[in-house]
């Protein structure tokens, strides 16, 4: 394994009102590298995921402990403005949430909002964004049309084109592929791996079988705690822990 | 076999009352516009809608109620745009801003239903009132006052409810792009919420329209066409209210004139509404 730790999360302790969701969470995400969250259901890696744009601002009754330092500041305790901060995060969730725009401006809606507004400028970007996520050949002609008429396929790779727009150097992904058919999500695994060159990748996923196709570092999680951490390699391999072999063995639930 | 037969009886009778209601709720509608239709548009003239009432019109005479219709779309627009301009902001903050904090929101939404639920006559007391307080008379802008006080929570609730069933994934997206709240409020979910936000307006829009009570004292009522906001002004319900009251039954004809009048004005809003929601609903994301 090469290369330096992008994020460093350190004794992250997550309280939903009486919940204690993440316990004790330390781990380092490698640069340039694709991370994949592990774990079954509800043991708190989309919790995690989420910790670390502090998209957990949004829920009632959340109280944080710990770090999570991306360069040099600490998002977690940071003084600087979050949305300048998580502007440097793109997001694709479990299912995509286009803007209730067309589909030109979806992809330019991050570009306006930190002023870049002449068309001018606009519309080369777009299309390069809308061509790094695969997505430019079938909307050219159509941008216009609202994003909501795209299938849920080209959806989520216009989600991937709008978060790639505001120029971020981590993508944050939970479960992009779950609400999409085989195809469509293979599309997406194939760009990520594409685009691990260029950006810091975190996947939050429950498919094992996904994670062994795209994954370069493993986080695995169980009931809110980090169970075995390491490059996928060793993780899928040389397992340490009981609990993860079980796990690669298919023994869980 | 015959656990069967219990759940088909079952079927129908809760069919037929739900069929019952709503024949009777259409019913009821076609009825109300057939017998002003039946009785107004007879008393219906070019006459009634251009002029303002003359020398006899209250005895049968020549003149129209072109005031009180002027009136009443200037003090149902301006009303309605002071609600938007309150309300709007603050169904947004409700939800955006204080996303977190349901426990205020509903308290914040509890209130304003008692609000709703207050007669719109009370509101017409209370905005007499002040006017006495600030020895203003009844005028234009006094209606306009009261009556913006009255459809606020209308609005307000109605929006509310309408941004309420925006998705949480959709928050998370455009806070995740760099959104502060303001562009999440009025890029996004106002956005998404277009179509229902136009509903939300017409429906305040007429009920300010068709409210006698709160500008029967705020308002007042003149024969002259609405020139300033500070004078009196004629509006349609107190027009038709007027008009019923008279003991002569060419005048009564025309209240019922009246009434097609402001029915028709209300149509005509609910049918642009319905156009413009049309044309914003196609960029909402559907669930």
């Amino acid at each position: 394994m090469s290369g330096n730790s992008k994020i460093i999360i350190k004794d992250v302790n997550l309280h939903f009102g009486k919940q204690h969701v993440l316990k004790n969470v330390t781990a380092n995400i490698p640069e340039k590298q694709i991370t994949v969250i592990l774990g079954p259901s509800g043991c708190g890696k989309t919790t995690l995921l989420k910790t670390m744009n502090r998209l957990t601002d949004l829920y009632p009754n959340v109280k944080i402990k710990g770090s999570i330092h991306i360069g040099d500041d600490d998002v977690l305790n940071t003084k600087k403005d979050i949305t300048e901060i998580r502007r440097h995060m793109g997001l694709l969730s479990q299912r995509p949430y286009p803007l209730p725009m067309n589909i030109f401006n979806n992809v330019a809606y991050g570009l306006r909002i930190s002023g870049r507004k002449s068309k001018k400028y606009l519309k080369p970007r777009v299309q390069h964004y809308l061509q790094m996520a695969n997505l430019w050949e079938e909307v050219k002609d159509r941008l216009t049309d609202p994003a909501s008429s795209l299938s849920i396929g080209q959806q989520q790779r216009l989600c991937l084109a709008r978060g790639l727009s505001v120029d971020p150097d981590i993508i944050l992904a939970d479960e992009p592929t779950s609400a999409l058919d085989p195809l469509s999500s293979e599309v997406i695994e194939n760009k990520f791996i594409e685009l691990k060159s260029q950006y810091t990748i975190v996947m939050v996923t429950h498919s094992l079988q996904q994670a062994r196709r795209i994954a370069d570092y493993v986080i695995f999680m169980y009931l809110g705690e980090i169970v075995e951490q390491g490059p996928a390699e060793e993780f899928f391999n040389n397992p340490k822990q009981e609990l993860t072999k079980k796990y690669i063995k298919g023994l869980f639930n | 076999m015959k656990k069967s037969k219990l759940r088909n009886a079952e079927e129908l009778f809760f069919r037929s009352i739900m069929i019952l209601s709503s024949s009777v709720i259409g019913f009821a509608l076609i009825l109300i516009l057939w017998s002003i239709v039946k009785r107004g548009f007879p008393a219906l003239s070019w006459e009634m809608i251009t002029q303002t009432p003359k020398g006899g019109f209250y005895f049968g005479k020549e003149g129209g109620i072109a005031n009180a219709i002027v009136g009443s779309l200037y003090l149902a627009s301006g009303a309605t745009l002071l609600a938007m301009v309150i309300g709007i902001p603050v169904s947004l903050y409700m939800n955006v801003n204080l996303h977190k904090r349901q426990k205020l929101v509903n308290t914040i939404r509890f209130l304003l239903d008692v609000m709703w639920g207050i007669p719109s006559i009370v509101y017409g007391a209370f905005g007499f009132t002040i006017m006495i307080y600030f020895g203003m008379h009844s005028s234009l802008l006094a209606g306009i006052l009261t009556v913006t006080l009255f459809i606020i929570p209308i609005m307000i609730r109605s929006i509310d409810e309408v941004l309420i069933s925006v998705p949480k994934g959709l928050m998370e997206a455009s806070y995740s792009l760099g959104s502060t709240q303001s562009e999440t409020s009025y890029k996004v979910f106002l956005k998404q919420c277009i179509s229902g936000v136009t509903t939300a307006v017409l429906l305040s829009f007429g009920r300010a329209i068709g409210d006698a009570a709160s500008v029967l004292f705020t308002t007042g009522y003149t024969d002259h066409m609405p020139t300033s906001l500070m004078q009196p002004t004629a509006t349609l319900p107190l027009a038709i209210f007027f008009q019923m009251s008279s003991p002569i039954a060419e005048v009564k004809e025309r209240a019922y004139a009246s009434a097609l009048i402001l029915t028709f004005i209300i149509l005509l809003i609910s049918i642009i509404a319905r156009i413009i929601s049309i044309r914003y609903q196609k960029h909402k994301i559907k669930i």
